[in-house]
C-alpha cells in the first residue's frame, strides 16, 4: 500500500513558509540543527562517585528499588541466594556476561539457571522466578538502570519474570541521562542496539484511584547489586 | 457515564457538562486525585536547578523540531529504514487503519495486543480491527478498564481516574469473571494475569510513541507498567502509530524531555520505563519482533502547522499537566469534552483537527485563568490560543444575534438620552422579571438558571451624584 509521503511533506513545506512567532525570548541556542543546552537546569548531581552512589541509593528508596552495595561477587551471589531461599525460587533466567558469570558460578545448585543467549521459550522464561541481567549504566540523577539488548539479554529477560536483578559496577554509575547517552554513543559507534531502555524502579501503576501498585505488568521487584 | 455523541458537539458539550458538574461525589474524587498530583509534581519540580529554564530549553527543542518538521521526518525515515524498519505516511485515519489492516491480513495475524496510544483513539483503530474479526486487547491497566467499560478514556494520561475501586471490582467480576474484590493491588493482579495470557499469544503489538528521534531513527515510548515493553518485545510484528509532530532532532534531547514529561505528567523524576526502539530484531539479538512498522499520522496536523500563530500547539508532549490544573476540567471532567484530547490543549487543537465552527464552544469554556500555560513544560501559549480560536471563529462566521446585540449596545451607549431612559427602565424591568424567570421568555435565562440576577440600585449613579452635590451646597 502506498502512503502519502510526498503529499504530507508538501503540506509541511507549504505550512512552514510562514515563520512561527516566538512567544518568549530565545536563548540563542536554537540555531537550526544546533543542540540546546539544558544540563545545568536539571536536578543537581554531585561530582564525586560517592555522591552519585548516595543519590542513587536515596532515589532507590523512594522508588522501592532494592539497592545493595556488595564488596565481592561472592557477596552478590549470597544476596541472590537469600532472595532465592526466601522466595522458594526454582529457576533464574540470565544471560552470559563477565559479571553475571562470576556471580552465577557461586549460586547454590538448588536453583536451575536458564540462559537466554540463544533464544528462549516464552512460557519457560515467564515461569522463571527472576531475571538476572547486567546493564549499560546506572543513572544517579533519576535512579534508573539503562539496559540494551546486548548488555542485558534482550528485550524480555528484564520484564517478563516477576523479579529483576541487575548487577553493575561502580564504574557504570553515570551522573545523568546525558552521560548515559554519551556512554552508549561511545560503545556503539557503528549503530545502536534496537532496544534501549531506562528502567526506573519496579513496574508500577496508579490507574486505580491513583494508588500505587507495584508489578503491574513487569517485575514486582527490582534489585540492583553494585560491585566495586 | 457515556457521552451523548449523537448530538451536535456544542449541544453534547452543554448537556454532558451540566450532568457531570452535578455529580458532586465524582468531582470530589477527581479533585482529590489531582490534589495529590499537584503535591508530587511540586516536589519534583523543586529538585530541578531551574524548572523555568528547563521549560525554556524544552520549548526550544520542540520549536526547532516543529519548525523544520519536513527535514527531521526525512532524517528519521532514512535512519529508521536503514535499520530495517518500515515507514508508512498516512494523511488521515482511514489510510492508517487500512495500512494496519492490510498488514494484519497479509501476515495472518489473529490476536493483537495494544499499549496506550491516543492516536489509536483518534482514528478509532480498535473498532476497525474488531470489525474485521481481530481480537484487540488494551494492555495498559487504565485503558483495559476503559475498554471493558466500553467508554473512551477520561483523561489522556490517567484514563480511568474517574472510577472508584468498587466500580472496577464489579467490572472485572462481570467482564473477566474474577472473584469480588475492591483492593487496588488485587485488581491490578487480576489484570496482570488476564493480560499475560494475551501477551503470550498475540502476533501483533500496536503502540503509540512519545518521541520520534530523527538523529538515530528511533521511537521512544514512556510508560510505568511495562505493558508497552511486552507489546514491543513479544509479538512478531510491532506497529507504532505516531503523530508527525512527535519528532525531536537528537537522541540526547530526550535527556531533557523524558524528565520533563515525567515531572509534568505525574510528578515522577522519570517514568518507570522509557524505551527507545530503533528497528526490529537485529542480527545477533536474541529476541524482538521480526518487523517494526511506524505509521506517521498527519490527520490535519499540517492544518495546525499552517497556522503560524498557533503552531506551538504542536510542541505538546501530551503530559496532561494542563488538564490537571484546569478549573474547567476539574468541574466538568474528561468525557464532557467529547474529544480524543481533553482539557485546555484539546480545546486548542480539536478545532483545527475537526472543524472550528463545530468545536469553537470548547475555546469558550474557559475562564482564561492561564493555569494551563503556567503548567505546560514546553511553554505552549495555551490560553491565548483559546482566545485566538474565539476570534477566528467569529471572523470566519459572524453570529447574527451577537452582531445585533452589539449594534444595539453601541447605538445605546452613543446616545445619552437613550441610555438614561434605559437606566430608568431597569427597575421596572426587574419588577416584572419574576413573571418570566426561568421560562423561555426570560432573556437572561442562562444566567438565572444557576445564579441570582443582581438587583438594580434604587437610585442611578447620576441621580445620586446630583443629589449629593445639592446637599453640599
Amino acid at each position: 500500500m502506498k502512503g502519502d509521503r510526498e503529499l504530507i511533506l508538501g503540506r509541511i513545506a507549504e505550512a512552514l513558509r510562514v515563520p512561527a512567532p516566538r512567544h518568549h525570548e530565545s536563548h540563542g541556542n536554537a540555531a537550526a540543527g544546533a543542540s540546546v543546552a539544558f544540563r545545568e537546569w536539571l536536578p543537581p548531581v554531585g561530582e564525586e562517585k560517592q555522591d552519585q552512589v548516595g543519590l542513587f541509593a536515596r532515589l532507590s528508596e523512594t522508588l522501592r528499588t532494592e539497592f545493595r552495595e556488595c564488596a565481592t561477587a561472592e557477596e552478590a551471589a549470597s544476596q541472590i541466594a537469600t532472595l532465592a531461599q526466601d522466595g522458594n525460587w526454582k529457576c533464574i533466567a540470565l544471560h552470559s556476561g563477565k559479571l553475571i558469570d562470576a556471580v552465577a558460578a557461586k549460586l547454590p545448585s538448588t536453583v536451575t539457571l536458564l540462559n537466554v543467549d540463544q533464544g528462549y521459550e516464552k512460557n519457560a522464561l515467564e515461569a522463571c522466578d527472576a531475571g538476572f541481567t547486567e546493564c549499560e549504566s546506572l543513572v544517579a540523577q533519576t535512579g534508573s538502570v539503562c539496559i540494551t539488548n546486548p548488555s542485558s539479554g534482550g528485550r524480555a529477560l528484564s520484564v517478563l519474570p516477576p523479579h529483576h536483578i541487575v548487577v553493575a559496577t561502580r564504574a557504570q554509575m553515570a551522573p545523568d541521562l546525558s552521560a548515559a547517552y554519551d556512554r552508549l554513543a561511545e560503545k556503539y559507534p557503528n549503530g545502536y542496539p534496537s532496544f534501549i531502555s531506562f528502567i526506573t524502579g519496579p513496574s508500577r501503576t496508579g490507574d486505580i484511584e491513583r494508588i500505587l501498585v507495584l508489578g503491574a505488568h513487569g517485575p514486582k521487584r527490582l534489585t540492583v547489586l553494585l560491585l566495586p | 457515564m457515556s457521552t451523548t455523541t449523537e448530538l451536535p458537539p456544542g449541544v453534547q458539550f452543554q448537556t454532558d457538562a451540566n450532568r457531570t458538574t452535578a455529580d458532586e461525589p465524582r468531582r470530589a474524587a477527581v479533585r482529590k486525585a489531582l490534589g495529590n498530583y499537584s503535591t508530587a509534581r511540586g516536589k519534583t519540580e523543586k529538585t530541578f536547578s531551574s524548572w523555568q529554564h528547563a521549560r525554556e530549553a524544552a520549548s526550544e527543542v520542540k520549536f526547532e523540531a516543529v519548525n523544520h518538521l519536513d527535514r527531521y521526518l526525512r532524517e528519521f525515515e532514512e535512519k529508521f529504514t536503514a535499520r530495517g524498519g518500515k515507514v508508512f505516511w498516512a494523511s488521515n485515519g482511514a489510510q492508517a487503519r487500512e495500512y494496519i489492516l492490510d498488514l494484519a491480513r497479509e501476515k495472518g495475524v489473529k490476536s493483537i495486543v495494544k499499549s496506550k496510544a491516543m492516536t489509536g483513539e483518534e482514528i478509532h483503530l480498535n473498532p476497525a480491527l474488531e470489525k474485521e474479526g481481530y481480537e484487540v486487547i488494551e494492555s495498559d491497566l487504565g485503558e483495559l478498564i476503559q475498554q471493558l467499560m466500553k467508554e473512551p478514556p477520561y483523561h489522556f494520561v490517567f484514563p480511568c481516574m474517574h472510577l472508584k475501586r468498587e466500580e472496577i471490582g464489579e467490572l472485572f467480576q462481570r467482564e473477566l469473571g474474577s472473584e469480588p474484590t475492591t483492593n487496588p493491588e488485587e485488581l491490578t493482579m487480576i489484570a496482570r494475569r488476564f493480560l499475560r495470557r494475551h501477551f503470550a499469544n498475540a502476533d501483533m503489538g500496536i503502540s503509540g510513541g512519545n518521541f520520534i528521534v530523527a538523529e538515530t531513527g528511533m521511537i521512544s515510548i514512556t510508560e510505568n507498567e511495562g505493558n508497552a515493553r511486552l507489546t514491543a518485545g513479544l509479538p512478531k510484528i510491532h506497529v507504532a502509530l505516531v503523530g508527525i509532530e512527535k519528532v525531536v532532532p537528537k537522541l540526547k534531547d530526550l535527556a531533557l524531555l523524558l524528565p520533563m514529561l515525567a515531572t509534568a505528567g505525574t510528578g515522577q523524576h522519570l517514568t518507570g520505563y522509557n524505551t527507545m526502539y530503533g528497528g526490529p530484531r537485529m542480527p545477533g539479538e536474541n529476541d524482538g519482533p521480526e518487523e517494526f512498522h511506524v505509521v506517521l499520522l498527519d490527520n490535519h496536523r499540517t492544518r495546525l502547522l499552517a497556522d503560524a500563530e498557533q503552531r506551538d500547539a504542536l510542541h505538546c508532549i501530551r503530559c496532561g499537566a494542563c488538564l490537571n490544573v484546569c478549573p474547567i476540567f476539574k468541574n466538568i471532567g474528561g468525557h464532557a469534552y467529547g474529544t480524543t484530547y481533553q482539557g485546555p490543549i484539546g480545546s486548542v487543537i480539536t478545532p483545527h483537527f475537526r472543524g472550528l465552527q463545530d468545536w469553537k464552544h470548547l475555546s469558550g469554556a474557559s475562564s482564561l485563568c492561564g493555569a494551563c500555560t503556567e503548567a505546560c513544560p514546553v511553554k505552549i501559549d495555551i490560553h491565548h490560543h483559546l482566545l485566538q480560536n474565539r476570534r477566528n471563529a467569529v471572523a470566519e462566521k459572524k453570529v447574527w444575534w451577537e452582531r445585533l446585540i452589539w449594534a444595539g449596545y453601541v447605538w445605546l451607549m452613543k446616545r445619552r438620552w437613550a441610555y438614561l431612559i434605559a437606566v430608568r427602565l431597569a427597575p421596572l424591568g426587574q419588577a416584572i422579571h419574576p413573571l418570566v424567570l426561568g421560562t423561555e421568555l426570560d432573556p437572561v435565562r442562562a444566567w438565572t438558571a444557576t445564579r441570582d440576577f443582581p438587583e438594580a440600585a434604587p437610585k442611578s449613579f447620576h441621580d445620586w451624584w446630583r443629589d449629593r452635590k445639592a446637599v453640599r451646597k
